[in-house]
């Protein structure tokens, strides 16, 4: 059986890192006394599957995680009832696990079916000309930029992965901005968008929103709506 | 106090690791400053991954923060990115619990267990934006203290600390904090004053320290007769009334030693001559096996962890090891127990092979010495036998690697003392191979540094060159040896913690130059200088062959002769010569007394549940032939 997971990283979290997040699963997993299944060999480690990493520094209210069960182990669905506050107790502030769904079938991995994620991003910089640049970057047939990867230049396009983007906010010296960037076939990071903007604006904050995978052309969130439980 | 947390938080964008710097850790507390209260900032002056495991440092935040006239937080040395980030903003050194100021603290305290870390508590006062120099400072600023192993010769950091603890801390943290609050309102003065009252407090501000006319220390004594002219050790009696951390510690990211640690008992009287901890923290003190299990128990469903090491300087040497090992394993599925500090001997294989059920793959043992007449020398009386035995059983139960600690440039070493290092590795492979394809034994060699309170502070320190000379003797015989691998320490470290283990008052204006010429992070191999030594130490025209090279007289005075952990000066000197006579001298715990000082001082006593010495006989435990002390055979 698999369980798949919402949870937030908000707050002071922000700062931890990908793998820092395992190993607090592992232990508030532990903590929380689920049966989980574990790998076979010499070092057997807990069975869990994350979704696409968040930046270290990054906040979300939609993180997931799933978690396949010891299938020897005896676990009723309905007694995942309180799991969600079981789990919340057993993580730190800011980490919070908001929904539990339970995987009939356990179906292709987060990171395969998630397509686009919606992002607030807060940018330090000039507000009146952001309006005008955000434009400027939809309206452009390609956005080229060279990334370094392991020593080796590459050359992308990034205007693909931008599938919407406007303005939320300006106030003072703060320009707020709602994305939905692509995962697929190459994750867009807000970092990457923040820098095609251009100098005059620097990254303040930035938090995943949602998470979202494509069933029939319909966008909704990776959570399997057949059985959710403790979900808000 | 005003949190920073709001000024912080854009730097930590910036800087690595920013996880260090949050707090937010499962254990950790953010307590409300109450007016009246004393306020402590426990500081460890490395790292967050090296710092926060420290269970000496997490025993006393949880201690202070029970009392109701005492609040304490963490911190740790922001690393180079951070500490720039710092300055350039104009921030000073923060807590990571409520993140407030470090100079807001009434006491600093610094938990001091290596000398290359000196330079970072300058750093860190200096940080946190205090007069690095004691003398300096006013009723404003906070009190800098030290404890911890390092305290034991204090005197290189005399200028810069206010106050000094000797020994365990459980206690006297709250006599410093009763005595703080009690004496404050009439000034610093008064306050360090009523401190040097205080049993293991030592206040350097009030000594001087005396010159001969050759140049050298010649004493200490107390400004005046108000002042106790000796500083005894404070000693826990018993392990039972103090069961902390009760909450643990869990860091939210990469620390070392990232498990569950019981302390299983303190103090340890095999009697190696070379090892500071093992004389300083007598007597032995065990914490009783049913506390140990619930520790363990609901350690482990606290936190989550799925490892625990019970602690101790010689685990294998708790009684009824085997049972409590047994118990922790039965009461949970991947479950790993791990045991610092093993004893070299079969037995201790047994009890690693129950752990161990699975990963058999590295098994650590620290026979130190590579002859037995060396060992006899350093009193680690593990016999050829006995380790040959060791590697034999955990080669013929599948480990496929040992690893083996030694110190070169240890007292009377002859070459073929050193090379014999090399040629107890080969024999283990030898062993190996007659279970093993391919057994790989890897030595690891650290230079050997004489520390204040052990039977060797009156040996001169091997030489940088000299220690080079071994090294290279070592690797030529290695090269040869197949699955040997070889592995040391800088011999160039070796030297700087050789001058600060021994050194007098003569060193704070070498520390200071250090420091200020950006020789922070010592300890890390990339950050060590050097040069910055050397050159701070013909700066203040200190001799390094006097301080490190130089054989002490036996009626000399050392620089911590003002301080006492219980041994008597001429035990130790008795032990000194044994050494150089190739004498041994058995354990206390199960032979009789010959009286060294640390329990007839303080009228305190070993606790140990078992009145026989373990099985496996190893290191006298099965009383060896050559005994300066009649021990009924």
């Amino acid at each position: 059986m698999r369980l798949r997971v919402r949870f937030t990283k908000l707050g002071k979290v922000r700062f931890l890192s990908h793998r820092d997040l395992a190993r607090i699963w592992e232990r508030a997993l532990r903590r929380a006394e689920l049966p989980v299944a574990y790998s076979q060999g010499f070092s057997p480690r807990p069975k869990l599957h994350f979704g696409l990493a968040l930046s270290t520094g990054h906040e979300s209210l939609g993180e997931y995680l799933d978690v396949d069960l010891d299938p020897t182990a005896a676990l009723a669905v309905e007694g995942l009832g309180d799991l969600t506050a079981r789990l919340s107790a057993a993580l730190p502030d800011g980490i919070e696990c908001t929904a539990v769904a339970v995987l009939d079938h356990p179906g292709p991995s987060l990171q395969e079916a998630v397509t686009r994620c919606t992002w607030a991003i807060e940018l330090e910089g000039p507000t009146d000309r952001a309006e005008e640049v955000v434009a400027a970057l939809l309206a452009a047939p390609s956005i080229m930029v060279s990334r370094d990867r392991k020593g080796r230049v590459t050359e992308d396009d990034i205007r693909p992965g931008i599938l919407s983007m406007n303005v939320t906010e300006l106030s003072g010296t703060v320009v707020c901005l709602r994305a939905d960037l692509g995962t697929q076939p190459r994750t867009l990071r807000p970092s990457e968008l923040v820098a095609a903007l251009g100098s005059p604006w620097s990254e303040r904050r930035v938090c995943r929103l949602h998470q979202w995978v494509e069933d029939d052309g319909a966008l909704r969130e990776p959570l399997a709506p057949v059985v959710a439980v403790g979900a808000p | 106090m005003l949190s920073l947390w709001p000024r912080l938080e854009p730097l930590l964008s910036r800087v690595s690791k920013p996880a260090r710097y949050i707090g937010c850790e499962d254990g950790a507390q953010r307590p409300a400053h109450r007016p009246g209260d004393v306020s402590w900032l426990l500081v460890y002056p490395d790292t967050y991954e090296i710092g926060l495991p420290n269970q000496g440092l997490q025993i006393l935040y949880e201690i202070l923060n029970e009392r109701d006239d005492a609040v304490a937080e963490r911190s740790y040395a922001p690393w180079t990115d951070l500490e720039a980030e710092l300055r350039a903003a104009g921030l000073p050194l923060f807590s990571v619990d409520n993140h407030l100021p470090a100079g807001d603290f009434d006491v600093i305290a610094f938990n001091l267990s290596a000398e290359l870390t000196y330079t970072n508590v300058l750093n860190c006062i200096d940080l946190a934006g205090v007069p690095v120099r004691a003398a300096d400072r006013t009723d404003w600023h906070p009190l800098v203290a030290i404890g911890g192993h390092c305290t034991y010769n204090p005197e290189p950091l005399a200028d810069f600390v206010d106050l000094v603890v000797l020994g365990d801390g459980e206690e006297v943290v709250g006599e410093i904090t009763a005595a703080i609050a009690a004496a404050r309102s009439q000034g610093r003065a008064a306050v360090l004053r009523r401190l040097a009252g205080v049993t293991g407090v030592y206040v350097p501000g009030l000594y001087e320290s005396c010159t001969g006319e050759d140049g050298r220390f010649a004493g200490l004594r107390p400004v005046d007769a108000g002042i106790p002219s000796q500083i005894e050790k404070r000693t826990v009696a018993s392990l039972a009334d103090w069961p902390y951390p009760k909450q643990q510690l869990v860091p939210l990211t990469e620390v070392v030693h990232d498990r569950l640690n019981v302390e299983v008992f303190r103090g340890c009287t095999r009697g190696c001559r070379f090892c500071q901890a093992g004389m300083i923290t007598r007597p032995v003190r065990e914490r009783p096996a049913e506390q140990v299990r619930t520790m363990v128990t609901e350690g482990l469903r606290r936190t989550g962890y799925d490892e625990v090491a019970l602690t101790s300087l010689s685990t294998a040497d708790y009684s009824g090891i085997d049972e409590v090992v047994a118990d922790i394993i039965g009461c949970g599925d991947n479950i790993s127990v791990s045991l610092p500090s093993l004893r070299v001997d079969a037995f201790t294989v047994g009890i690693a092979a129950q752990i161990q059920k699975a990963r058999r793959t590295g098994l650590t043992f620290a026979p130190e010495a590579g002859t037995w007449r060396m060992r006899q020398v350093i009193n680690k009386l593990i016999s050829e036998d006995d380790l040959y035995a060791a590697v034999e059983s955990a080669f013929s139960q599948g480990w496929r690697r040992v690893k083996l600690y030694f110190l070169i440039g240890l007292p009377t070493e002859t070459d073929e003392d050193t090379l014999g290092i090399v040629e107890l590795a080969r024999r283990c492979v030898e062993i190996g191979r007659n279970y093993q394809r391919s057994p790989s034994v890897t030595v690891s060699v650290g230079g050997f540094v004489p520390k204040p309170f052990t039977p060797f502070q009156w040996f001169g320190q091997n030489t940088v060159a000299e220690l080079q000379r071994k090294v290279a003797l070592l690797r030529t015989a290695a090269a040869s040896a197949r699955g040997v691998q070889l592995r040391w320490h800088d011999p160039r470290a070796t030297l700087v913690e050789g001058i600060l283990s021994r050194g007098d008052r003569r060193l704070g204006p070498v520390i200071e130059s250090v420091w200020r010429n950006g020789g922070t992070f010592q300890e890390w191999s990339e950050h060590f200088r050097l040069d910055l030594w050397l050159d701070a130490m013909a700066d203040a025209g200190v001799s390094v062959d006097e301080i490190v090279h130089r054989h002490r007289e036996e009626h000399e005075a050392l620089p911590w002769d003002h301080l006492s952990a219980g041994l008597h000066k001429d035990f130790l000197w008795q032990d000194w010569r044994d050494a150089l006579a190739e004498v041994g001298l058995p354990d206390c715990r199960w032979t009789p007394c010959y009286d060294c000082g640390a329990c007839t001082g303080y009228g305190i006593e070993h606790i140990v549940a078992s009145a026989v010495p373990p099985a496996g006989g190893s290191q006298g435990t099965a009383v060896p032939v050559l005994l300066r002390t009649a021990v009924g055979v």
